[in-house]
């Protein structure tokens, strides 16, 4: 655990760019922090690793003053992966992952097995290894970086608006390959963006600060879209808070009818005016009965309410078709279920 | 010139490749390459401390360039005059203006192979646990390389050819073999001068370009991509 208590940064200039900030990122857990370009989120993050030291207040890792901890002792056992990657152009990629191991001494073999072991989790090919950072994209010079930040197995990462320079799909898939590498690793994650979706996407707490360095609100994602403290973080926030919040809903809420599924076999059927979806032998789901109309699907349970919402839209018949993981039909979500899963979600 | 003088002899070349006269164009080659060649070491060898010194402390640059400019600025024969009383007519007082020069131009590339660093690269080292020495020499200078052995060719070329004019004090290495050809009328001595040290020149930066090469086989791949 990260723990801030009451940390303030007052520049040589006089300029004080984090104010009396007080915060703890839980261990295994991403806390994002968020806010205006200039509200202080890099000096926040750098003063955790101590490459900028607080005026006053301090910081705890896991309870010890990071100012008792030698810099780069305390900086080796922290990841850190910055926008640009800040790859070093002279060295092959291997060993760009192998940076830290080598300065904390390990032998050369072990320390590039260990490299490689991490490109291929980021998900590089491993033919890339033998590369300079020149010869790769920007989205894969920001796998590296993370690849190098995890290379020691350090506890802690901390991550300086790590995707912002990488084209909108791109970011996408870092953000999903970060979360996915988030539920094996279980690492304590400080993540810093002026991007409130990608904080909202990643965090599970969200810090949002005001420029002055001061501590607007620091909560859930989804208590922030639901209860914003103020009218900044409201502002803050954007438009559709509603709509986004219901990401945050399970669709498990939403109660299926298994009586509007026919398979195509059995085609005949109750149909006065109702709409039924017929499901081949596999289960799979194929279309509206005697309907030539569109039909949208989620997954049940996995996706939000959000998502069962977007796929009911998405019908003639307003209604979402349901699905397990493995894409088979398990019932059907009707505008009365939805209705009721929507006004239970609005109740909190 | 009544009498048609070929304007290059090659007998001369001959009796005068290998004798035991100190003008003896072996001699004169040893004395040439150690002359430009002594510069070139020394220059590097300050220019590195110096030059990181205005690194680190910026305010030293400024006045340390003036300093260096007003030298390099300095024609050599009053730099000799100023010399000679203390180093005589000896190699030393070649080699010791040549060695300013040398720094003037590689004190400012050393500073500006450090402000090649991008900073987004020395942040990271940093946060990754350099310390400061191992940062130095295991990422700044590996990157600075290319534009310090930029600035290494052009010492090494001009240091080649600038020994010459030691030949004014009896001290040019196969710069002598000008004077000899002017006060006589007879060109081959500076043909073969000319031409060798050409050749020096082309084998010294053909040395250094080499050295880059192997130092920096990432620049390669930066070229080609
Ligand atoms: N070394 C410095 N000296 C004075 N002011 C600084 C320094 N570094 C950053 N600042 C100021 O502190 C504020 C916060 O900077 P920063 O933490 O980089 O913001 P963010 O990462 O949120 O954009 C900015 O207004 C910036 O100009
Ligand atoms: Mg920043």
């Amino acid at each position: 655990m990260i723990t801030f208590d009451s940390v303030t940064k007052r520049y040589p200039d006089g300029f004080v760019a984090v104010d009396d900030l007080s915060l703890e990122a839980e261990t295994g857990q991403i806390t994002v922090l968020v806010g205006p370009s200039g509200c202080g989120k890099t000096t926040t993050l750098r003063m955790i690793n101590r490459m900028i030291d607080a005026t006053e207040g301090q910081i705890l890792l896991d309870g010890s003053d990071v100012r008792q901890i030698d810099p780069p002792t305390l900086r080796r056992g922290i990841g850190y992966v910055i926008q640009q990657a800040g790859l070093f152009p002279h060295r092959k990629i291997v060993d760009n992952v192998a940076t830290v191991p080598y300065l904390l001494g390990w032998e050369k073999k072990k320390a590039r097995d260990r490299a490689m072991e991490l490109l291929e989790r980021v998900g590089l090919d491993p033919k890339m290894a033998q590369r300079y950072p020149f010869q790769l994209s920007g989205g894969q010079q920001q796998r590296v970086g993370v690849a190098r930040a995890l290379a020691a197995d350090p506890p802690v990462l901390l991550m300086d608006e790590p995707f912002s320079a990488v084209d909108p799909i791109v970011r996408t898939s870092l953000q999903e390959e970060l979360l996915r590498l988030q539920a094996e690793l279980n690492k304590t994650i400080v993540f810093v963006t002026h991007d409130i979706d990608e904080a909202i996407k990643l965090g599970d707490k969200v810090a949002v600060l005001r420029v002055g360095g001061k501590l607007a609100q620091f909560a859930a994602p989804k208590t922030l879209l639901s209860e914003p403290a103020d009218d900044f973080v409201r502002e803050f926030l954007g438009r559709d808070r509603g709509i986004r919040r219901l990401s945050f809903v399970s669709s498990s809420y939403l109660k299926l009818r298994t009586d509007l599924t026919v398979t195509s076999s059995s085609a005949a059927g109750p149909s006065d005016d109702a709409w039924l979806m017929v499901v081949s032998e596999d289960g799979k789901p194929v279309g509206w009965l005697d309907r030539d109309e569109p039909f949208g699907t989620y997954v049940h349970g996995k996706d939000s309410l959000r998502a069962a919402l977007d796929a009911a839209l998405l019908s003639s018949s307003g209604q979402a078709v349901a699905l397990d993981e493995s894409g088979r039909v398990v019932g059907v979500a009707t505008r009365k279920a939805l209705d009721e899963a929507l006004s239970e979600a609005a109740d909190g | 010139m009544d009498d048609e003088q070929p304007l290059f002899r090659w007998s001369w070349v001959e009796s005068n490749w290998n004798s035991d006269s100190p003008n003896s164009i072996v001699n004169l080659l040893e004395a040439h390459v150690v002359m430009s060649l002594v510069p070139v070491v020394l220059g590097l060898l300050v220019s590195l401390p110096l030059g990181l010194a205005c690194v680190r402390w910026r305010f030293l640059y400024q006045p340390t360039s003036a300093v260096m400019n007003v030298i390099y600025a300095l024609p050599s024969l009053p730099l000799f005059m100023l010399l000679i009383p203390q180093t005589g007519l000896t190699r030393m007082t070649v080699i010791i203006p040549l060695t300013f020069y040398a720094l003037a131009v590689l004190v400012p590339a050393v500073v500006d192979g450090m402000g090649s660093v991008p900073d987004h690269v020395r942040q990271s080292a940093v946060a990754m646990g350099f310390t400061p020495l191992r940062r130095l020499v295991q990422v700044e200078l590996p990157i600075a390389v290319p534009v310090v052995l930029a600035g290494l060719r052009v010492v090494t070329v001009s240091s080649i050819s600038l020994v010459s004019v030691g030949a004014l004090i009896g001290q040019g290495g196969l710069g002598n073999l000008f004077t000899d050809a002017f006060q006589r009328d007879f060109y081959t001595p500076a043909i073969a001068g000319i031409v060798l040290i050409v050749l020096l020149a082309l084998v010294g930066d053909g040395i250094v370009l080499a050295a880059q090469r192997l130092l920096t086989p990432w620049m390669r791949a930066r070229r080609a991509s």
